[in-house]
């Protein structure tokens, strides 16, 4: 069951997309059918390879370094009444710009390569991390607080040993969230100025009117994210207290 | 572990300038188990967290101390009605959290024998949600007994349990806290017949002192005199409220 109604809606999908295109008749650069696709995708498999392992070096350092900064950021916001006071607004400011609107500016400052790729991608996961880790490091039920205090526990044992656990289940669902983003922002990077990586492949196929390919491209960005959401999800589901 | 001191706590609370209890005064003797039984929002709870230092919201005017003058706070051990155990957390590092939260090493003999006393053998690396709910609260009382503390604060810790089990863990708390202050609140008035060595309902106006039964408590469930003092402790609690 648990495989089957994925495979038995990617069937469906398929039949639909195969049904528009033969019902409609609409010429192959601007919707070609799943058949053709699949063909085209397998021709460029080792460039579609090539540019999908450069998108996933990106991804996957964002999301280290995003967590990384997120984590410690939600620990600062946790500890310091000044650190929540001076840096919340502007943190919530920063998710108010469009990460589309810095992608050109993140060009500029660290160039076309890797770097200003994993910058998007740190940018766009940085915020709900730090927020659903600070929200579960400020939730932390009360009582436990109260028995801590009973037992004469220093601050930083409290932090340590109550409310970082406690939080870890909120943490683990903002990395899920991340793990979806991150992709997200790799691309828009890729978008706005780059040499390789599936963004760029889209672009390049796509001002070429080899929709084929853009679509090739495109689908296997969408199984890498999957891919790369049921990993974390494993990955994070001690983490979130969920047994098996 | 210091030994067991009276208790005195006199004085008056107020929430936001509205009065939550007139000027009372409660003695908790020293190695004595005290019931104070009362409805909701009498302040019972609050008399307790402020004896543990604990916040309440409430603007405390008076006066805590212990007979012995030596400060109070640091020396209670604390159980809820909720068990507050931690779920990531085993039996066996549930009941050693206070060493672990002061960054001591746990006396691990100690916890061993805490655990065979409360006949948690089996259940030693179990989660809490593997547990059932009485035993969940023997692995509460375990870690209350694991502070070895002279003064205990007991706020409504058996009143989410079934009938057999509450009087299982009134029977096993009784016991192993003999020795010890031990402030119990409550709204049953059966337990509170079954447990207290001195018994006070609380009301708006006040405390008003109860006789105990002659039995030694942990008292029989079927004892008459219990029975019989459940019986009139209800009554009052119902005159109060009317």
């Amino acid at each position: 069951m648990k495989i089957l109604s994925p495979l038995a809606a990617t069937l469906f999908a398929l039949a639909v997309w195969q049904a528009i295109v033969s019902l409609t008749g609409l010429p192959k650069f601007i919707l070609p059918g799943p058949a053709l696709v699949a063909e085209t995708w397998w021709q460029n498999r080792w460039l579609i390879a090539e540019h999908t392992w450069i998108t996933a070096v990106e991804v996957v350092i964002g999301l280290a370094c995003g967590t990384i900064l997120g984590v410690i950021t939600a620990l600062q916001l946790a500890n310091s009444r000044a650190a929540r006071v001076l840096v919340q607004p502007m943190l919530v400011f920063t998710q108010a710009l469009p990460v589309f609107a810095l992608a050109p500016l993140l060009t500029l400052w660290l160039g076309y390569g890797l770097w200003s790729k994993v910058a998007m991608a740190v940018l766009i996961i940085y915020f709900p991390i730090t927020s659903s880790f600070f929200d579960g490091l400020m939730r932390t039920p009360t009582g436990y607080l109260d028995l801590a205090r009973t037992m004469q526990a220093s601050p930083r044992a409290v932090l340590w040993h109550i409310r970082i656990p406690a939080a870890l289940p909120s943490l683990a669902s903002g990395l899920r969230l991340a793990a979806v983003y991150a992709p997200i922002g790799a691309v828009i990077g890729e978008w706005v100025g780059s040499s390789q990586g599936l963004g760029y492949l889209m672009l390049l196929a796509n001002g070429r009117a080899k929709t084929d390919l853009m679509f090739a491209a495109m689908l296997t960005l969408g199984v890498f994210s999957v891919l790369l959401h049921l990993i974390i999800r494993r990955a994070t589901a001690r983490m979130a207290g969920e047994t098996h | 572990m210091t030994p067991a001191p009276d208790l005195i706590v006199s004085g008056s609370a107020t929430i936001d300038g509205t009065s939550l209890f007139a000027p009372l005064t409660l003695t908790l003797g020293a190695g004595q188990w005290t019931c104070l039984l009362g409805g909701s929002g009498v302040g019972k709870t609050t008399v307790l967290r402020l004896i543990a230092g604990l916040d309440t919201g409430a603007t405390f005017a008076g006066d805590i101390s212990a007979s012995d003058g030596q400060p109070v706070t640091d020396r209670v051990a604390y159980m809820a009605q909720d068990d507050l155990l931690l779920p990531w957390a085993t039996v066996a590092q549930n009941i050693t959290l206070g060493a672990r939260l002061r960054g001591e090493k746990p006396d691990l003999a100690r916890r061993d024998r805490l655990i065979g006393r409360m006949r948690l053998q089996d259940h030693i690396g179990k989660k809490p949600s593997e547990l059932s709910g009485g035993q969940r609260q023997r692995v509460a009382l375990a870690r209350t007994l694991m502070e070895d503390r002279p003064i205990v604060l007991l706020d409504e810790p058996f009143s989410a349990l079934d009938a057999r089990t509450r009087a299982d863990m009134q029977d096993l708390a009784a016991e192993a806290l003999q020795g010890r202050t031990v402030l119990l609140v409550t709204h049953d008035p059966a337990e509170a017949a079954r447990l207290g060595q001195a018994i006070h309902v609380m009301t708006q106006h006040g405390l008003t002192p109860c006789q105990p039964p002659h039995a030694p408590a942990p008292r029989r469930v079927d004892d008459l005199e219990t029975l019989e003092t459940q019986g009139s402790l209800l009554r009052m609690l119902r005159e109060e409220a009317a």
